[in-house]
């Protein structure tokens, strides 16, 4: 790619949209609360998905405590240790990583580094997050009603899901479909921001293949939410009518509690069509912007330029489209027509192949490279290693023959977890330490930061890893206690309690983060405008943290790709994407 | 800001064709798609989002439809009308569609004054249209009040498979409701258009940011989809 650096020497267009008129708050209300500022409102999202993710990591204590001391904590039984599953999943997976990568993320970085003064509809966007705080606020709820939350796992398959003897069938579940819907509805609304955004306000020069990664990502991840959260939308309320109207969509005919329920006649399978149609993509909405932003953090701390960034935004946009046609393969036990299972697999295992050319270019990135182990770069070689054995496991899982026999055991929870649980996780912690600066002005205390990374990253190796082993041992997924299983050695029951430890000292080890956070925001370092030395534009602004509109009087003119580092001839090893052609003339001279 | 800027300078001499070209004009600088404001852009792309959604209801319906092992209802038999003493099939749903499509007629018209800045005809026209929907929303919740009359209920109904009643009111509810926000948007816009608002450039009451007559544009491009979204729910769930 020796021609993108240079494209701009042709000379910039002229701007095709004037400036746009902000919205100026007059108070502090308008200016911290009801902020109509993408940077604000990014905060407002990942602060609340913060929050309710520690609620979702205390409940995955609680559970790891009964799996490890079975029958040792009276307070948790077998109806709390379904809850907790289920809200557990549900909130990690929507209003965790969903929000924080696309609401909090992609608010703060996409006007930033695309060189837009805010989003386009800001107060739309605002609307966006005051909708998402309801839909957690009613999710949060669940815990309060008679009942308490749904214990559906978190696929809230039916008919068990609002059948008597689930957990929260009172109110749980609907609580639980009531906060979804306002979570699409809310997400739709931040999510055609985002990508109207992208499309539509760059700033003069930037062209879609000058883009960051990170934009890529968060772009491609959301118009994939758009089309993949109506699947949910139209489970949750065809589920949610099932429920309070006694409509039959999802529920066949059966006995209930030793009565003939009043359903009949529905499929159950169209629910998991659904919900899969939604489900998979989901998992991408989840990964994609974690592989763009870990492009960036490989890049800029490995001084080096993305190998082969054509093929990555090819890759993001190809395992986008391919991830909207495989959902089926969670469903090779559901008892849908078998053969489907050819289609499902088939494709499923197409992904390795875009996937595949991400990890060798991130490798190859590195190879050579001028690595500086950061703790953003820490934990970008995190994910790179625990993607690469989440993604590895996915293979055995997305064949037929192979995923039969672990099906609902704990192979597929070490798998997901891996895959889609620490490697994002491992992304958004190493995007946290690289853009705090940016956010704040001061930098995160960098001892504290490597404590963090060593215990996270081996501790979630320790947990996750043997875990593969109790699922080919037959361990199941989801059940309470194991009992006396014949099948089961003690060896296994050793394990369970050593992964319990290891969770909890890992849960534990979260806090030193969360005090970094706060420590840091008052007594950490001064960063400075670029600490990391890095060219994309958010780090060219005039103020740090960012003003209202970002740029000060001036756009700025992009007139490169956002991967220039280390251009041999160049005076510094970066030369951010707003410079002009004329700072760097020995360039030209050495390409022609 | 918000509005199309008609001057395309981002725009290369030399076209490229084919393929080629549809990807220079994605790929181009600042705006993938050229003098597309950005609310043009919005609408565009939540109608996409939207065709999910009721392409996930319909399939739903015909999957339940077709996996039913109960006979499902006649509807030329359940949606007919007796009007002087004839007994004709699809009757009423014949005029509700009749009356729909004509409202995508009365709104093209009202873009077609809009950008000629003829506020008054606009905003009659678009009150025309807000008032075939309100018809068609009217003569919807008479088919309803018919039909719970004579004992469908979404969790069942005297003449076969209860996912009849159940999908019915499921679509053509929610269709209802798109069709009833559009009513309201169309006579919030045709307020602001009789006013003047976009002539003064007065600043929205939330937003606080200056219209355009372009906004009649968009709320016809979302009429227009339920309208379309009605037909094909007219085609797979009355026809079929």
């Amino acid at each position: 790619m020796v021609d993108i650096p240079y494209e701009g020497i042709r000379g910039i267009p002229p701007a095709e949209v004037p400036d746009v008129e902000l919205y100026h708050p007059r108070s502090w209300w308008t200016r911290y609360v009801f902020s109509q500022d993408a940077k604000v409102i990014a905060i407002q999202y990942s602060l609340t998905a913060t929050a309710i993710g520690l609620v979702a990591l205390v409940l995955s204590w609680l559970m790891r405590l009964q799996l490890g001391f079975p029958g040792t904590f009276s307070f948790i039984d077998a109806n709390q240790y379904l809850q907790f599953i289920t809200m557990h999943g549900m909130i990690m997976v929507i209003y965790l990583l969903t929000a924080l990568f696309l609401g909090g993320f992609g608010n703060y970085l996409i006007p930033l580094m695309v060189g837009a003064r805010d989003m386009v509809f800001p107060y739309v966007n605002m609307l966006s997050y005051w909708v998402y705080l309801l839909a957690v606020l009613v999710l949060a709820s669940t815990f309060f009603v008679p009942g308490g939350p749904t214990g559906a796992g978190w696929t809230l398959y039916p008919p068990q899901a609002i059948l008597s003897g689930t957990p929260g069938q009172d109110w749980g579940i609907i609580l639980m479909m009531s906060s979804l819907i306002l979570f699409i509805i809310g997400f739709t609304m931040g999510g055609l921001n985002y990508v109207v955004t992208v499309l539509q306000a760059r700033t003069r020069g930037m062209t879609l293949m000058r883009l960051p990664l990170t934009v890529w990502g968060i772009f491609t991840a959301t118009v994939m939410a758009l089309l993949a959260f109506p699947a949910l939308f139209v489970a949750s309320v065809m589920l949610l009518l099932d429920r309070l109207l006694g409509t039959s969509f999802f529920m066949p005919s059966l006995v209930e509690m030793g009565t003939l329920s009043k359903y009949g006649g529905g499929s159950p399978l169209l629910f998991q069509h659904l919900f899969w149609f939604f489900g998979h993509p989901e998992v991408y909405i989840v990964a994609l912007p974690a592989f763009g932003i870990v492009s960036d953090l490989i890049s800029t701390h490995a001084r080096k330029n993305i190998f082969g960034y054509r093929m990555m935004v090819w890759a993001i946009v190809a395992i986008g489209a391919l991830s909207f046609i495989v959902w089926a393969h969670h469903m090779y036990v559901s008892g849908m027509f078998p053969q489907f299972g050819y289609f499902f697999a088939t494709t499923t295992l197409i992904i390795a192949i875009p996937t595949a050319i991400k990890v060798y270019n991130w490798v190859l990135t590195l190879w050579r490279g001028d690595i500086h182990l950061t703790v953003p770069m820490l934990f970008a070689l995190g994910f790179i290693i625990t993607f690469v054995n989440g993604g590895l496991t996915g293979l055995f899982l997305g064949n037929v023959v192979v995923d039969v026999p672990l099906s609902d055991t704990m192979f597929v929870v070490a798998h997901f977890h891996m895959v889609m649980g620490v490697a994002p996780i491992m992304v958004v912690l190493g995007a946290i330490y690289h853009w705090y600066p940016k956010v704040t002005g001061r930098m995160l205390n960098e001892a504290l930061g490597k404590f963090h990374f060593w215990v996270t990253f081996l501790g979630a190796y320790l947990i996750f890893f043997p875990m593969h082993y109790l699922g080919l041992l037959g361990v199941p997924r989801r059940y309470f206690e194991l009992g006396d299983a014949t099948f089961i050695p003690s060896s296994a029951h050793s394990l369970n309690a050593f992964i319990s430890v290891v969770a909890l000292t890992v849960g534990f080890s979260q806090l030193v983060f969360l005090f970094n956070l706060a420590w840091s925001l008052f007594k950490g370092e001064a960063s400075g405008g670029n600490p990391w030395r890095a060219t994309t534009l958010e780090w060219q602004t005039p103020e740090t943290p960012p003003g209202h509109g970002n740029w000060g009087k001036e756009l700025p003119v992009v007139y490169r790709w956002a991967y220039d580092y280390s251009v041999p001839g160049a005076a510094e090893d970066f030369i951010p994407q707003n410079q002009p052609p004329r700072a760097t003339q020995l360039v030209q001279g050495a390409a022609s | 800001m918000a509005e199309t800027v008609l001057t395309n300078p981002g725009q290369s001499p030399a076209r490229l064709e084919g393929w080629r070209g549809i990807a220079a004009d994605w790929a181009s600088d600042q705006r993938a798609f050229k003098n597309v404001s950005w609310g043009k852009a919005m609408m565009w792309i939540f109608l996409l989002s939207d065709t999910f959604i009721f392409s996930c209801f319909l399939l739903s319906y015909m999957t339940a439809r077709m996996s039913t092992t109960v006979p499902w209802p006649n509807p030329s038999e359940v949606f007919a009308l007796n009007i002087g003493g004839n007994h004709i099939p699809l009757i009423l749903i014949a005029i509700m569609t009749f009356v729909l499509i004509s409202s995508s007629g009365t709104m093209a018209m009202a873009v077609n004054f809009g950008y000629r800045r003829d506020r008054v005809r606009t905003a009659i026209l678009m009150l025309v249209t807000a008032a075939f929907g309100a018809t068609f929303v009217g003569m919807q919740a008479f088919e309803w009040t018919k039909l719970i009359m004579e004992g469908v209920r979404p969790w069942g109904n005297p003449w076969g498979a209860p996912q009849f009643g159940a999908s019915f009111f499921m679509i053509t509810g929610f269709h209802g409701t798109h069709v009833t926000i559009g009513v309201i948007f169309l006579i919030a816009i045709a307020r602001k258009v009789f006013r003047g608002d976009f002539d003064v450039e007065r600043r929205g009451f939330f937003t606080s940011r200056k219209g355009y007559y372009e906004i009649v544009e968009i709320t016809g491009l979302y009429w227009h989809f339920v309208d379309l979204v009605w037909v094909f729910i007219f085609a797979f769930f009355y026809l079929w």
